[in-house]
């Protein structure tokens, strides 16, 4: 299979989630409400003192993105369990890593779309300077969303085909997104707070690292977990 | 492929079991050996008294637990690559000793802890790696437990043992550099020379407990194999002989 | 070819014995696969030829899907080997799925794409052109020119049957595996697939059909596997019965009557 080839299948496969996801834009939705709801919980939980929130804001805002986003990843999966479609999309020729890369773009794409929504109003709940750093603000959010959406992708393709599958994700996903807590948590407050943008650059390197090395390990391991 | 190997497997019953209770017998010996001098030879130290003794068990229990992760990843990266069922086997078996030797170091350093800076946990970066590590590889224990079909067990199994090992050193970096940036004090990283002899040996005693915890594991999810490999076969045939 | 040790062959349509090996559709030996504990397929042995469609019958839970499976590279054999049109299984298996093609017993689409999407997404997937005339043709041909706008998910299910049916007939495979395909089909679908069937018999292709309803098959079958608890025989067809009869009769008498082996 050619390059243009593989590159075609990747595309179908991702256009087919969005387009799915477009219809019905009941994931969208759900999680979007989940993810302004939690935004609000933790504002209730940190308090009106407008100071502890900005302190906690980029915390809180990476925790929302994964406590709502990781119910994406699932849900992509859901897709093709339903009438049988994985069996017909593992039928065709070619690698199977196209499928993975596929459901990457589109699950990335969600996220963001989520991010989109959240992060303004988080800037609006806890008082956050975005314009300023926003260039810097959208790579973090981009390396750091790249990295959550990589593992999750890689994992729900396990995870949704056994039972106690809500509870089976957070668990292999959340522990290996320390790094990208710790990197993307510390980069975007620094970004907040207009420090240096020394640390903040550091910071996003690790992520950058963190998303080559678990794209590609997923990339390449995808082929022996989706197969039956 | 697959036959061949399910037929080692069916010949595997007593072959090892003698020399894994020889190995018993010889971890025991040896990690009785080694606390015991390490206790007498070392003096209490300075600032933590009889609390330092502690080390001599964290400290090969983190190695011990390190050395695990690594069985752990190659086995699995064979097994992706050989499909052969012992390499998942073992993969398995090295998990669940390094998930034992993990949870001793956290107990242990959560003890030394708390008399010693007054708190229960520190984010020391070593110990917070830890610990991160201990729930990765417990994930990977509660995959294979909801997971029925072996063959699907043993591959997103290895997937799973490839992906966590991976972010061992990045988990390890990230959480140090946290840690410097934020100024906390982080923990003593020295160790006197008086007690390295102590913890050679406890480091050699350890490490032969943790290879015959291994070796046992290994040796009855074999048994397990091979008495299923049995029925299958009897199955095929249509009729159980004897 | 490997042969894989412990494990026998009930089969009578043995396969293995070296000669002409490569020029058969379809060659098993010895295939068996496990599900946890249990077998769903114990050492299944057949053979087809070019040009033949093979009956598979069973009931449900015999093994049927299973074997399909394994034909279609979707699930590894546990023990055993097999190739299609000379192309090894397991380490030719990329290359099987460019020959072959299935029409599963769930559809496999997506519900919220319109029929003529789920068509141009499994062009895309096969690495061909997604064009309109494309797409219409094969609903042209399997009698739904006018639902290419219809979502999936408001069609029957013999609609989207027939949408699984021209996904089929798009890939054109050397070897297609149908399972229960005359389940959910009208007559003139029945029609359709057995149109099909024929074309491809003409071409030198072969196809493995899994189905409760041989009497519907009759007319393109060549071979009738039957399979029960994984255990696979072949059952004579087309000698003449004593006292005459129609072919499809004696089909379905050897069939009921637990046939040879």
């Amino acid at each position: 299979m050619s390059m243009r080839t593989e590159a075609g299948r990747i595309a179908a496969v991702a256009w087919k989630d969005l387009m799915t996801e477009w219809r019905t834009k009941a994931n969208f939705n759900a999680v979007v409400f989940l993810a302004v709801l939690t935004l609000l919980l933790f504002g209730f939980a940190l308090g009106p003192d407008t100071n502890a929130l900005r302190a906690a804001a980029a915390g809180v805002i990476w925790l929302t993105i994964l406590f709502s986003g990781v119910l994406a990843f699932n849900r992509s999966y859901q897709l093709e369990l339903e009438h049988g479609a994985l069996e017909a999309l593992l039928l065709y020729p070619g690698s199977h890593k196209s499928l993975y890369l596929g459901k990457l773009l589109a699950n990335l794409a969600f996220v963001l779309m989520v991010e989109l929504v959240t992060v303004p109003l988080a800037a609006v709940l806890y008082d956050l300077p975005l314009l300023g750093p926003l260039g810097g603000l959208a790579l973090v959010l981009f390396l750091g969303t790249v990295g959550f959406v990589a593992l999750g992708t890689f994992y729900a393709a396990m995870a949704s085909r056994i039972r106690a599958r809500e509870v089976l994700l957070p668990l292999l996903l959340f522990p290996m997104l320390v790094p990208v807590i710790v990197a993307a948590v510390e980069a975007t407050s620094a970004l907040l707070s207009g420090d240096a943008m020394g640390d903040a650059g550091s910071w996003m390197r690790l992520l950058f690292v963190f998303d080559v090395v678990f794209v590609t390990a997923s990339v390449l391991a995808f082929e022996h977990v989706i197969g039956e | 492929m697959t036959a061949s190997t399910s037929s080692a497997l069916s010949q595997a019953p007593t072959r090892g079991g003698g020399r894994v209770r020889i190995l018993g017998w010889l971890a025991l010996l040896a990690v009785v050996g080694g606390q015991g001098v390490a206790f007498l030879i070392s003096r209490p130290d300075r600032d933590m008294g009889h609390l330092q003794k502690i080390m001599y068990v964290h400290v090969p229990a983190a190695w011990c637990a390190m050395v695990a992760f690594l069985v752990v990843f190659v086995a699995s990266v064979l097994y992706l690559w050989r499909r052969d069922e012992r390499h998942d086997l073992l993969a398995a078996a090295a998990v669940e000793a390094g998930v034992v030797m993990t949870g001793l170091t956290l107990l242990l350093g959560m003890i030394w802890a708390k008399p010693t800076w007054g708190v229960w946990w520190t984010w020391d970066p070593r110990l917070t790696t830890t610990a991160i590590l201990f729930v990765i590889y417990a994930g990977y224990l509660a995959l294979r437990s909801f997971t029925d079909d072996a063959e699907r067990r043993a591959r997103w199994s290895a997937a799973v043992g490839i992906l966590g090992f991976l972010n061992v050193p990045i988990v390890y970096f990230s959480v140090r550099w946290w840690r410097t940036i934020h100024q906390v004090q982080s923990s003593p990283a020295t160790v006197d020379p008086a007690y390295v002899l102590g913890l050679r040996l406890n480091a050699v005693a350890f490490l032969v407990l943790f290879v015959y915890f291994v070796a046992r594991r290994y040796e009855s999810s074999k048994l397990e194999r091979a008495a299923e490999t049995r029925i299958e076969a009897a199955a095929l045939t249509g009729g159980i002989h004897v | 070819m490997r042969h894989p040790s412990g494990s026998h062959s009930h089969g009578t349509g043995a396969a293995g014995a070296g000669g002409g090996r490569d020029d058969a559709a379809v060659v098993l030996d010895g295939v068996a696969r496990r599900y946890g504990r249990r077998w769903a397929l114990r050492g299944v042995s057949l053979r087809l030829e070019p040009g033949e469609v093979a009956a598979l019958v069973g009931h449900n839970g015999s093994g049927k899907t299973t074997l399909l499976r394994i034909l279609a590279t979707t699930l590894r054999p546990t023990r055993g080997s097999g190739s299609v049109f000379g192309l090894d299984l397991v380490r030719d298996a990329a290359a099987v799925r460019g020959v072959v093609g299935m029409l599963g017993h769930s559809p496999g689409l997506y519900g919220d794409l319109t029929a003529g999407e789920n068509l141009v997404f499994a062009l895309r997937m096969m690495g061909r052109k997604a064009t309109d005339a494309v797409v219409a043709d094969a609903l042209e041909q399997v009698g739904l020119a006018r639902e290419a706008d219809g979502l999936v998910r408001t069609f029957s299910a013999g609609m989207q049957r027939r949408v699984a049916l021209a996904r089929l007939l798009l890939r054109r495979p050397r070897l297609a595996l149908l399972d229960e395909p005359y389940a959910s089909f009208d007559a003139d679908g029945v029609e359709r697939v057995n149109a099909y069937l024929a074309g491809l018999k003409a071409e030198g292709f072969a196809a493995v059909v899994a189905t409760h309803d041989l009497p519907k098959a009759s007319a393109v079958v060549d071979r009738v596997w039957r399979i029960d608890a994984g255990v696979l025989t072949e059952v004579e067809v087309g000698a003449a019965p004593v006292g005459g009869g129609r072919p499809r009769d004696i089909v379905a008498a050897n069939v009921e009557g637990r046939g040879s082996g």
